[in-house]
């Protein structure tokens, strides 16, 4: 399957592990992911918060560029260019005026014809082929699945999962042989974008996610989304957690690598704060009572 | 020759300040076949009827026409005006100038001339009128009653004690609707079961009623003053005529823990039942679905598993092989008080529904709804009145009450309000509180809508005297955290989020229509709204009727209603259907159509468009009584005029007296020509 390709800035920078681990898994699963030639900013936070126009258009000259580069669907790992992308899309389909504004701004035809999807989508999907390829099975591996507020939503334009109780990476973790565990806070907010000027209150936010992950019994947390993944796992030293263990903080596509028995530094597991060794070391040699039955 | 009469209205300066009547009086005159044309300042008035009277009697008009408002407004007024000078009212049309013409434009001489086009059309129509005669059609002086809840309890009284026989249908075992739910009812906390159970068992005692427990309506035929109704008794397995009643089959039976329906799933019953101690008729009814015996017999075992109440039974009423019997009754009206259900806030809902995911589709045990709370306080209920949590039956100390759960939240798939809610939540906090004196009520809202009689005083009560905590705002998210549920809300008044560690949440969920009213309403040919409750014939002026004749509505079946409205409606519907029965013959508008049976060729794409269900087949036979043709037939009964079926034949064999063909053709032609 080829995809277009929207690393975005945080796939190059924060979140490194999270571009790499998905190149890593996109050869086993047969993913053609063909980065968009010449991409640029997705528009999230300053545009959307600041010009409604350019936080359309942003996005939309990535979906042209796209499509003069022949491609049918754009994966954007990262939650916030897909809620961009998608946002856009979305928007320009249903308002006929700002459709017809949008060859003018970009400088070049725009026909809104690419497809925008959400990387949780695209594994959700590949489930079967998710379980066929895996050689290190995660059995017993109690893992706690947070969407944080943006993944799912809003619904009209995600359109991949229920925005209040979605499943869908509670079901990719079903594939690894993992055990993804019920908690209460998968959709609570991690703090976003207020990791600088309110540290404090993502401090606050992201020590009631783990000591909520915690207590339903997850050894790790899973995400999707680079922003949560910054807070959760940069500022969880900050958090203070009473001498409790560190809670790894995992990027999905990490998940699946350990799975497949790809090597932890190939999957960029060795960018993390908090350490992932726990993890790797688990896939290696499941502790014993965990072992595949 | 026709000679028809034209009467051009001025409606004081209604028509006359944009008309100019007597150019247009002027104009219709020098027309073909008119005789008479004169204006006047108010045709409808006693004057202006005598003129047209005077001008029937001098001028022998053949036909009239009177050229002013819309014929929903005057044209009952101007046919009797003709029929009282001996001209068949049904030569008498009305053109409208006033609503098509004089309020919609300024320019005075293209709306005058626009005037005399409209009368010129009405009076090409007019020429070829024929006289018609007013149907007359017996009345059966029975009626129909779908529902046994309040309102259907009420109708029934009602009508029965007018002097006419009334037929009751319940589909439950028992009638009492949800008023015998309830533990107290606002706005004066007086025991609703106190008030209900004389009713119910006033109805099992009059004379005119005949109760029909545990049935649902099969089919329905035939039209006002003549429906013929068909009724499912469904097998009770007791003989209803041999039980008395004395409940020592339920003690025998082996299968003890089945959900109470009633109790809203928070007590239990046994097999074989009957709903509450005080249900009327007092007979058990034996849910099959999860009785040992049947179950055993569905498995194909020989052996009788069970049979522990037959033996336990003195009367032998105990019947296993009972099956559901059919009744075909007739009535002359019918009064559809189906009720409501509650919307459920889980995962799978109806289409268009949502549920509610951020209260956890349903799944914290200590989160209920309404009734389930009316069934806790309720002295009747299954903790006996004592506040207790489902899930570990300990008193909860802090209880958080969400109103506008599923009502006007159209994301949700509602948009309406369910009405009796924030009245309702009232009275919960309240017998909370006098239950559980250290008990804390919070409620969140949206808006309090008290509007009743002493209602917005009992909300005030709960608020000032039994100290519940009103937040205005909504609730985004519960879930359980240990012993509590943990309640995010928002106070919008102060602007901060709230967050409340609750022992127990009740939401106040959406009144809904009662599940399968919409094929109830297709076999009586009656329409429903978007969300499947009934619709009235006209919202402010017929509130009780159908547009169906003969099908009246009661209760919250129409919309959501609370008892007061239920009963006041159920009261009306009984007046209107006295009002028909107290008339040996119904007369009706002769505007029917009739089928040509010898050009009618068959194809009943009549029977197929007609919304009343108006066109049945016929035989038609040779002299030999050998079938040769099977055609439509109109039943003028039912039929009510609306033309679709004449529009739709392909063999033009349909006609609508007084909308022929040829007399729409007519007035086309005079427009085009």
């Amino acid at each position: 399957m080829r995809f277009g390709y929207f690393p975005g800035c945080s796939l190059h920078g924060t979140a490194r592990e999270f571009d790499e681990s998905l190149r890593a898994i996109s050869g086993p699963l047969d993913l053609d992911l063909v980065e968009i030639e010449d991409w640029s900013c997705c528009g999230a936070t300053s545009a959307h918060a600041t010009n409604h126009l350019l936080s359309v258009a942003l996005p939309a000259r990535n979906l042209a560029l796209a499509e003069a580069q022949g491609h049918d669907a754009v994966i954007a790992p990262c939650a916030a260019c897909f809620n961009r992308l998608a946002g856009a899309r979305h928007q320009i389909a249903a308002d006929g005026a700002l459709a017809g504004r949008m060859a003018g701004l970009l400088g070049r035809p725009f026909a809104n014809t690419v497809a925008v999807k959400n990387v949780v989508d695209v594994l959700r999907q590949l489930g079967p082929a998710i379980r066929g390829k895996v050689v290190k099975p995660l059995a017993g591996l109690k893992v706690a699945c947070y969407y944080g507020c943006l993944l799912v939503r809003p619904a009209a334009v995600c359109n991949f999962d229920d925005p209040e109780d979605p499943a869908a990476m509670e079901d990719v973790v079903s594939a690894t042989g993992a055990t993804p565990v019920r908690w209460n806070m998968r959709l609570e907010c991690c703090g976003g974008g207020f990791s600088i000027p309110r540290t404090g209150s993502v401090i606050r936010l992201g020590r009631a996610i783990i000591a909520d992950a915690r207590a339903a019994g997850a050894e790790t947390i899973v995400v999707a989304c680079p922003m949560c993944h910054s807070n959760l796992d940069f500022r969880q030293s900050a958090m203070a957690l009473r001498g409790e263990a560190p809670m790894p903080v995992l990027f999905l596509s990490e998940l699946v690598g350990l799975a497949f028995g790809l090597d932890a530094d190939r999957l960029g597991m060795g960018r993390h704060y908090v350490s992932t060794t726990p993890l790797s070391a688990f896939a290696q040699n499941p502790p014993p009572g965990k072992e595949v039955r | 020759m026709a000679r028809i009469g034209v009467f051009v209205c001025h409606c004081g300066e209604n028509i006359a300040r944009t008309v100019d009547c007597e150019r247009a009086a002027a104009a219709l005159r020098d027309l073909p076949g008119v005789a008479h044309a004169v204006d006047y300042k108010y045709m409808c008035s006693d004057p202006g009827q005598a003129l047209i009277k005077q001008a029937i009697a001098d001028k022998k008009l053949t036909g009239v026409v009177v050229a002013a408002c819309s014929p929903h407004m005057h044209e009952k007024t101007f046919r009797r005006a003709c029929a009282s000078s001996g001209l068949n009212p049904f030569l008498a049309e009305m053109a409208n100038i006033r609503e098509q013409c004089s309020w919609i434009h300024e320019d005075r001489d293209a709306a005058t001339d626009k005037a005399i086009d409209l009368a010129r059309f009405i009076v090409e129509k007019v020429k070829r009128n024929v006289p018609l005669e007013t149907i007359r059609i017996p009345v059966e002086r029975r009626a129909l009653v779908i529902g046994g809840g309040i309102a259907g309890i009420q109708a029934a009284l009602d009508i029965a004690d007018g002097g006419a026989q009334v037929i009751l249908v319940e589909k439950e075992p028992s009638i009492g609707g949800h008023m015998s739910q309830l533990s107290e009812t606002f706005p004066t906390l007086d025991c609703s079961q106190c008030i209900l159970t004389p009713r119910m068992v006033e109805v099992v005692q009059h004379p005119n009623i005949r109760l029909l427990a545990y049935s649902e309506v099969e089919a329905v035929s035939g039209y006002i003053g003549n429906f013929a109704v068909k009724i499912r008794q469904k097998a009770r397995y007791v003989d209803a005529t041999a039980c008395n009643g004395c409940g020592a089959c339920q003690t025998a039976c082996i299968v003890r823990k089945i959900p109470s329906e009633f109790d809203e799933r928070l007590g239990k019953r046994t097999a074989i039942y009957v709903p509450f101690p005080q249900a009327v008729p007092n007979i058990p009814v034996v849910d099959r679905a999860s009785c040992a015996y049947f179950k055993a017999r569905a498995k194909g075992l020989k052996k009788d598993a069970c049979g522990k109440c037959r033996e336990a039974c003195s009367k032998g009423a105990i019947d296993f092989d009972q099956v559901d019997t059919f009744v075909t009754e007739n009535v002359g009206a019918i009064v559809v008080a189906t009720g409501y259900t509650l919307y459920s806030i889980g995962k799978d809902q109806p289409e268009g529904l949502s549920g509610y995911g951020e209260y956890g589709y349903g799944t914290i045990p200590d989160v209920i709804d309404g009734l389930q709370f009316e069934r806790l306080a309720s002295a009747s209920g299954p903790t006996s009145g004592r506040i207790a949590r489902p899930s570990d039956g300990k008193e909860p100390k802090r209880i958080v009450f969400l109103q506008c759960v599923g009502s006007r939240d159209p994301a949700k798939g509602i948009e309406y309000c369910s009405k009796i809610c924030c009245m309702y939540i009232a009275k919960h906090t309240m017998l909370f509180r006098h239950k559980v004196h250290d008990g804390e009520a919070t409620v969140f809202y949206m808006d309090i809508r008290a509007n009743g009689k002493g209602y917005d005083e009992f909300v005030r009560r709960a608020i000032e005297e039994d100290g519940a905590r009103y937040v205005r705002g909504r609730v985004s998210r519960m879930y359980r955290d240990g012993e509590v549920i943990k309640v995010f809300g928002f106070d919008t008044l102060s602007g901060e989020p709230v967050v409340i560690d609750a022992d127990m949440v009740v939401l106040a969920t959406a009144m809904r229509p009662q599940r399968g009213v919409q094929q109830l309403a297709q076999k009586l040919s009656a329409s429903y709204d978007a969300h499947g409750f009934f619709n009235e014939a006209h919202p402010k002026l017929r509130p009780v009727e159908t547009n169906t004749a003969g099908v009246y509505l009661a209760g919250a079946c129409q919309a959501p209603r609370d008892i007061p409205d239920s009963v006041a409606m159920a009261s009306a519907a009984a007046a209107k259907i006295l009002g028909l029965f107290s008339k040996a013959e119904l007369e009706r508008e002769p505007t029917v159509a009739s089928v040509d049976a010898a050009i009618c060729a068959g194809c009943f794409q009549c029977e197929r468009v007609c919304p009343y269900g108006a066109v049945t087949r016929v035989q038609v036979r040779d002299r030999l009584g050998t079938v040769v043709r099977v055609v439509a037939e109109v039943n003028p009964g039912v039929c009510q005029g609306c033309g679709t079926c004449q529009a739709t034949c392909p063999s033009k064999s349909i006609e609508l007296a007084g909308f022929t063909d040829e007399q729409i053709w007519s007035e086309i032609n005079a427009i085009v020509v």
